[in-house]
């Protein structure tokens, strides 16, 4: 440690030296291997123990088991779609052909969305001169996780150049943002490339290498596609249950598939507190009741899906955990949170079953929202004032 | 009559070494100082200068605003001293202590018989006016305004924090003194904030002529503007004065002894003190006598509480305000992946830290920022420690970008920088919450004037 702390010193590049971007590289990294020895000078003397590395860590860790099954789950996808295993066996066989072959397909996106991204926040915050903020740690990691698996590599680095220049900086950086940073990037390739993005292509590596073929009847639709088509008995033939959507070896974006798995980061971040309970709660609460109010309707199949399983197909149990949370850009009020999560609900299951040309209703409806908190807040903190107003005219 | 007050929102920070409670010794302080820097805005003139003699109760310097508010020295002893900072702004006026202390003499008599206007200049001119404290601004009380109320608080839950009622213990006839000059300033009522959350002392329980509210939950319950939001909260327009009930005890000495006793016990507390416990001393003592030998190397010394008080160097002095003298560890470690650590040493009030698995567990905690500054990210921890009616964070944005409207609407007569204090405390951000929020009440208070 203190050896790694002498050798940071000794190449530590000047400040105001000929390349800022040097120096702002330094900095990022000598913060990332030690939180440095400030101490508080005016006001509190002591504070608390976290800090926006500690938070963002935090909904990293929670995104890991949705990584690591994501992972696991394209491999499966893929010796599905072959014909190697069958949907019954898909933990027993085969296992760590699966997660290796998972990992060589992810991983990739991962490195470009991290490399790319955090490019560009240091080339943007040495030609500011500030330091670098660790909003992209988890915007680099959610990328990845909801795009599906065949999007080229390029694509990827397109994307997430436009979030972070377009989502991002242009607004003044982290902290400061309109639209989640990640659905940015998804919205952007998803209306830039939609042959890439949607269809039934995309969502399962189908590579063959040679003597390799397809199964008879692969589809490689999602069960969100499946659904609109056919509704509760599509989803069946397909093996997508509820139980099974929930568990997750479905095809679908990266991260997106088990519920289960994003459920367990969601208990991390209930239990540190980094996530709001009040948005998560909410926007599952909207999603169960406009799926009921559907179910009530039932002018189609897709409308008589059980509200648990809108829950559990495509990305709404991600979207609602990890994106819809995202405070920057979420409500800031606690009251303006119940709102905003239960409006994310309604929106997503809404666009969802109106508009199968767009079945990633979440994606939209979080991008909707965004946009739509400040105004929520606004009305919010008008109804605070004016009951301070009412209070001096009471007693006038 | 009387209110009970619930704090729900807030946090208790347990931190090592509160003061026992007894009565260690008494230091005679050598040299005394009064810091016109203690007094948000002030203006101050001097009434003095380098040589002069002077008794407990002359004054040292005035309010250039306001003349009457006189700051009176708390010994009797020669002027050694005037230290400036930049542009000749008076920073300390210093005054070496004689052996036996002279007093000047003012007007002694029961406070209830006399007219406001006695009660008024007697305490003017003796130096305690500026105890008192006015919202909105959170500064000293103009004495040309007649408050809608006044509020003594008998609690202070902040860390480490003096037990009111010990120290006040067996003191009822200069407290009620005291609070009889009080009835006499308002034309409301004079309310006595005790604790809810234990037993209070019996020298605020029986207190008479006032009206007693009690107020329990974690801090801040025990900061006067949280109080007063929940009893009667302050509008536009409003003035409600605050002080804190030991204050109330050194007007009752004056009305009953006819003198400026400046002498008040501290809590002398912290992880670094040796003993911690409580010692007789006197306002704006130096405190060398008191630490010298009493703590371990390496300590931060901190006139008032770890979250609002003064850093002061270990030859420098108490501060107007502060009942308690606290010394915590420096910090100033690089912290090697301190990030990622698990943290069983650290409080935190996000569960991020194992250590939130020991709720009972007391705390050693340095001035570590542990972290650094950036923009405000997380949401919803202000509110968590911020028991009011008001929107903590939208409030500190408005002040951040000199929005008096909206600073106006969203509440800003109702608070001072302390209540904001644990949200500093708790941002993740490490935002100078406080700092933000005095210079807003002194943008405002240039706007109004």
């Amino acid at each position: 440690m203190k050896a790694l702390d002498n050798f940071m010193q000794k190449i530590k590049p000047k400040a105001d030296g000929k390349f800022p971007l040097a120096y702002t590289v330094w900095d990022g990294m000598y913060t990332l291997f030690f939180v440095p020895g400030h101490t508080n000078k005016n006001g509190v003397h002591i504070r608390d123990g976290i800090d926006l590395k500690r938070t963002m860590v935090m909904v990293i860790l929670a995104l890991v088991p949705s990584l690591l099954f994501g992972i696991y789950n394209v491999g499966h996808q893929h010796f599905l779609a072959l014909g190697e295993v069958t949907t019954a066996n898909h933990v027993c066989d085969m296992f760590w052909d699966k997660f290796i072959f998972g990992a060589l397909k992810v991983l990739p996106i991962i490195i470009v969305s991290y490399g790319v991204g955090l490019g560009v926040e240091f080339i943007f915050a040495a030609f500011n001169k500030h330091a670098i903020q660790e909003g992209f740690l988890v915007s680099g990691m959610l990328i990845p996780l909801i795009l599906p698996i065949d999007v080229p590599l390029w694509m990827v680095g397109v994307a997430t150049v436009f979030a972070v220049v377009i989502g991002k900086e242009v607004f003044g950086g982290t902290g400061m943002n309109i639209v989640n940073v990640a659905l940015t990037a998804r919205a952007f390739l998803f209306f830039a490339y939609p042959t890439k993005m949607s269809g039934d292509e995309v969502w399962v590596n189908t590579s063959l290498e040679e003597g390799q073929q397809l199964v008879d009847g692969f589809s490689g639709a999602t069960p969100l596609a499946q659904a609109v088509k056919g509704g509760t008995e599509a989803l069946n033939t397909m093996n997508a249950s509820v139980m099974e959507s929930f568990i997750g070896f479905i095809p679908g974006s990266i991260g997106e598939t088990s519920t289960l798995a994003i459920g367990l980061g969601a208990l991390l971040l209930l239990i540190t507190g980094i996530a709001s309970w009040r948005i998560m709660l909410s926007t599952f609460l909207g999603g169960y009741v406009m799926a009921l109010l559907f179910n009530l309707w039932g002018a189609n199949p897709f409308m008589e899906l059980t509200p648990m399983h809108q829950l559990v197909i495509g990305g709404f149990a991600f979207g609602a955990v990890f994106m819809a949370t995202d405070p920057v850009t979420g409500s800031q009020t606690n009251t303006g949170k119940y709102i905003y999560g239960f409006l994310i609900g309604i929106f997503a299951i809404m666009i969802r079953v109106f508009n199968p040309a767009y079945p990633e209703g979440v994606m939209l409806a979080i991008l909707f929202m965004n946009i739509m908190a400040p105004l929520i807040d606004h009305y919010v903190i008008a109804a605070n004032i004016k009951k301070r107003l009412k209070r001096v005219s009471v007693k006038a | 009559m009387s209110k009970d007050v619930k704090i729900k929102r807030g946090a208790n920070i347990n931190l090592k070494g509160a003061a026992e409670k007894l009565h260690t010794n008494t230091i005679t302080a050598t040299e005394v100082v009064l810091k016109p820097t203690d007094f948000p805005t002030l203006i101050p003139k001097l009434s003095v200068k380098v040589g002069d003699k002077v008794k407990a109760g002359s004054p040292l310097f005035y309010n250039k605003e306001i003349e009457e508010v006189l700051f009176t020295s708390p010994v009797s002893g020669e002027v050694i001293d005037v230290v400036r900072g930049d542009k000749r702004k008076i920073l300390e006026v210093k005054v070496k202590a004689d052996a036996e202390i002279q007093y000047e003499s003012f007007k002694q008599a029961d406070a209830s018989t006399l007219s406001r206007e006695e009660v008024k200049e007697n305490m003017l001119k003796s130096g305690v006016w500026p105890f008192i404290r006015q919202r909105p601004y959170d500064i000293i009380a103009n004495p040309k305004d007649t408050p809608k109320a006044i509020h003594v608080t008998a609690i202070d839950t902040a860390p480490l924090a003096p037990d009111y009622g010990f120290i006040a213990h067996g003191k009822s006839a200069e407290f009620q003194a005291g609070l009889d000059a009080l009835v006499k300033l308002t034309d409301g009522k004079v309310h006595l904030n005790i604790n809810g959350n234990t037993n209070a002392d019996e020298v605020f329980t029986t207190a008479k002529n006032v009206q007693i509210n009690r107020i329990a939950g974690p801090h801040p319950a025990g900061n006067v503007g949280i109080q007063i939001h929940h009893i009667e909260p302050i509008n536009k327009g409003d003035i409600v004065w605050t002080l804190k009930a030991l204050d109330v005890l050194t007007i009752g000495k004056l009305f009953k002894e006819g003198k400026f006793d400046a002498t008040r016990s501290i809590a002398f507390a912290g992880s670094l003190v040796k003993k911690p416990a409580y010692i007789k001393t006197v306002l704006g003592a130096k405190i060398d006598a008191i630490v010298k030998g009493n703590v371990e190397e390496g300590g931060r010394y901190i006139s008032g509480n770890p979250l609002t008080g003064t850093k002061i160097s270990e030859d420098g002095h108490l501060s107007f305000y502060d009942y308690q003298l606290t010394v915590i560890p420096e910090g100033g470690n690089n912290q090697f992946f301190g990030w990622l650590a698990p943290g069983f040493d650290k409080f935190s009030l996000s569960g991020t830290f194992f250590s939130k698995l020991m709720p009972n567990k007391k705390y050693d905690l340095n001035t570590n920022m542990n972290g650094e500054e950036r923009s405000l990210v997380v949401t919803g921890e202000y509110e968590k420690v911020f028991p009011m009616d008001i929107y903590p964070v939208q409030l500190l944005k408005s002040i951040m970008v000199d929005d008096i409207d909206n600073m106006e609407k969203l509440g800003i007569y109702e608070v001072a920088p302390e209540d904001f204090a644990l949200c500093e405390y708790a941002c993740t951000s490490k935002t100078p919450v406080q700092q933000y929020v005095r210079e807003g009440l002194n943008k405002l208070k240039k706007e109004m004037s």
